[in-house]
């Protein structure tokens, strides 16, 4: 299977050959779809003399699953989310970066220097930050749209025009903040309540889809989304009615971030990538592309001005506050595992 | 399983038998490596213990089929009863495929029988027809045919232009739209193997039975489907077998509410569960229930051989 997995992959990756054969080395990424702007891959390529080579996935589970299942030692970076980065810390597949490995580590933020799901920076660098909330369209629904109860107990002018992220721990996530219950709780009571609340909210639902959460709001399928804050600033721009929610009773805020992966083949273009993701100019297009925050340094001047003002990165005054996805112990997992199969049975 | 194979002339001698050995050597390798090594996998791999996101422990463990079968409540700790969730998701697309199938047959038959009627050198011309949807990739297709459907797209816009429908028809997140998603995907496998069986059906029988004053209805009921049948079950089956798995046209159609066995299976790959026994033992089940399908339908089909020899 490993080598059949492998063999798919060199098929199936988009490949940028920069300087042709005569390229120095490779560097092979595996990274979220709709994120990385074509043009900074193909700089990098030329600034290092590097064949690059990116293979997408559309959720951090998918990306592990495909890593443990033989795709460790074709990639070199990868782009989990924070509590990815957790994860897969504990799985012991990512390599740590010893200190001096990146010149330019000095340019982090201090706030995303030492984060609590990769203490000291180890294996990972900042690359966007962002929220996930929801969508609403304007012209169905002019309400207060503050509230996790659009998703899970719409006025009737919503219902059964709403789009989840088909992703459990966005949706069970959200589901949470609503009900004011911790995450990756053990209290039973809770998470009867939580199950309960799920399978009556579904009926509200029109569908599950993540990759097309951006298609289905603009297109008019859905007038209430689950969407990422850049993905919705894309939206918006393509139609203006939608408009980004800052639920008070919270919402989901998540960090991706540059893996360094155990085994990497290349592991030194890997190293140079990182650096070269850490140069504010660099980093900049890439929040220029995706509409996301960045967590380096000195980006302010290449930064397209229109993302300090951008609605989806500017909670109002009385909304609630964000919250990482945590990671759960097996035994919670399962139960939560449980509730999301409830959910679409 | 091509199109029903009317035994037409059996060889006497073999030019090649010297090398039959050789000659076989490509298909099982194929069937070896791209067949029989991943069933046999998936076979491993639904006996061996879960590990937690993703993986297996080389341990023994039933925990997957017991999964299946068994209900022990939200926290794992009740008195096991009887799972209905797993049954009636395979129910569910069982269902689906079914009706899928039905629809295909629906329009195949008849277009199977237009093209196998019409003059020898145009034949090739019909089939080609048929298959040039098919040059386009299956996602690209399940996605424009989302377009199509959508409340305020080109057909429901064109219904109301003729003032058809008042209101647009809703039909892009139900259970019809997988269905026409599945029939439209895999209809060209319900017309090819009944084209290949109308085609080698000798017309002279109908004309002799309505000499023996048989109706059109009888000559088709007694006479023509008895003698394409074997292409008929032929092409129920390549449209049944690959809806039963499918997850495109659900996800994408469907609005991916509830799961069907396809997604259920990625879920258990790609999901947060991360359970890979439990993925392999439903895709277990799911092959032990095609498989069972297909016995039977070689041995109505030796049975009806048998009859026909005698």
């Amino acid at each position: 299977m490993k080598t059949l997995l492998k063999a798919s992959t060199a098929a199936l990756a988009l490949s940028i050959a920069a300087q042709g054969a005569a390229a120095e080395g490779k560097l092979v990424i595996y990274h979220w779809f709709e994120y990385m702007p074509q043009e900074l891959l193909e700089k990098f390529a030329a600034e290092h003399d590097v064949e690059v080579t990116m293979d997408t996935y559309d959720s951090n589970e998918a990306m592990l699953a495909s890593l443990k299942a033989g795709g460790l030692g074709t990639y070199d970076v990868a782009v989990p989310g924070d509590y990815m980065v957790k994860i897969m810390a504990g799985e012991g597949i990512l390599d740590e970066i010893a200190e001096g490995e990146l010149a330019n580590a000095g340019n982090m933020m201090d706030e995303w220097a030492d984060p609590a799901f990769d203490p000291g920076r180890k294996h990972s660098i900042p690359y966007q930050w962002g929220s996930t909330s929801f969508m609403v369209d304007r012209e169905v629904y002019s309400g207060d749209i503050n509230t996790t109860d659009i998703l899970f107990n719409p006025p009737a002018e919503l219902s059964g025009k709403i789009n989840m992220l088909d992703s459990q721990g966005e949706v069970l996530a959200m589901a949470a903040l609503h009900m004011g219950i911790e995450q990756c709780s053990t209290d039973r009571d809770k998470l009867k309540a939580l199950n309960e609340m799920l399978t009556g909210a579904k009926a509200h639902w029109a569908s599950f889809n993540s990759d097309t959460a951006k298609e289905v709001l603009v297109s008019g399928d859905a007038a209430v989304g689950q969407i990422y804050d850049g993905f919705g600033a894309k939206a918006r721009a393509e139609k203006a009615s939608l408009e980004y929610a800052f639920p008070t009773q919270g919402y989901v805020v998540w960090m991706d971030n540059v893996v360094l992966l155990k085994d990497a083949p290349n592991r030194e273009n890997a190293l140079k990538f990182m650096n070269f993701l850490l140069d504010p100019e660099n980093i900049a297009a890439v929040s220029n592309y995706a509409r996301y925050a960045l967590g380096v340094n000195g980006a302010g001047e290449y930064l397209d001005p229109e993302l300090a003002t951008l609605p989806e990165a500017n909670p109002p005054a009385g909304s609630g506050a964000g919250a990482f996805i945590e990671v759960c112990d097996e035994q919670t997992q399962s139960v939560y595992d449980q509730i999301w199969t409830n959910l679409k049975k | 399983m091509a199109g029903g194979a009317s035994p037409g002339g059996s060889a006497t001698t073999d030019t090649y038998a010297g090398a039959r050995n050789w000659l076989l050597m490509p298909a099982w390798l194929v069937l070896g490596i791209l067949s029989l090594a991943p069933v046999a996998m998936m076979l491993v791999y639904s006996f061996l213990t879960k590990e937690f996101r993703g993986g297996v422990i080389w341990e023994f463990s039933l925990a997957a089929y017991d999964q299946f079968f068994f209900d022990r409540g939200l926290f794992g700790d009740e008195p096991p009863r009887i799972e209905w969730t797993y049954i009636s998701i395979f129910w569910r697309s069982i269902w689906q495929a079914g009706l899928a199938t039905l629809m295909s047959l629906l329009i195949g038959f008849p277009t199977a029988y237009f093209i196998a009627t019409r003059p020898e050198k145009v034949r090739p011309i019909w089939v080609f027809l048929i298959t040039i949807p098919y040059w386009v990739n299956l996602l690209i297709r399940t996605v424009s045919m989302k377009f199509l459907l959508r409340d305020n797209g080109p057909l429901n816009d064109f219904l109301m232009s003729t003032g058809l429908i008042g209101e647009p028809i809703h039909i892009i997140n139900t259970n019809f739209a997988v269905q026409l998603g599945l029939f439209y995907s895999y209809l060209p496998f319900m017309v090819l193997p009944i084209y290949a069986s109308v085609e080698r059906y000798n017309f002279t029988l109908s004309e002799a039975a309505a000499d023996l004053y048989a109706s059109k209805w009888v000559t088709l009921r007694r006479i023509l489907l008895p003698t394409v049948k074997p292409g008929v079950i032929a092409g129920c089956i390549l449209v049944f077998v690959p809806s039963l798995g499918s997850f495109l046209a659900p996800d994408l159609l469907g609005g991916a509410k509830n799961f069907m066995i396809g997604s259920l299976i990625e879920e258990q790959f790609k999901g947060s569960a991360g359970n890979w026994p439990f993925g392999a033992a439903i895709a277990m089940v799911l092959l032990t229930m095609v498989l069972i399908l297909l016995l039977l339908f070689a041995r109505q089909q030796a049975r009806a051989d048998r009859e026909a020899g005698q």
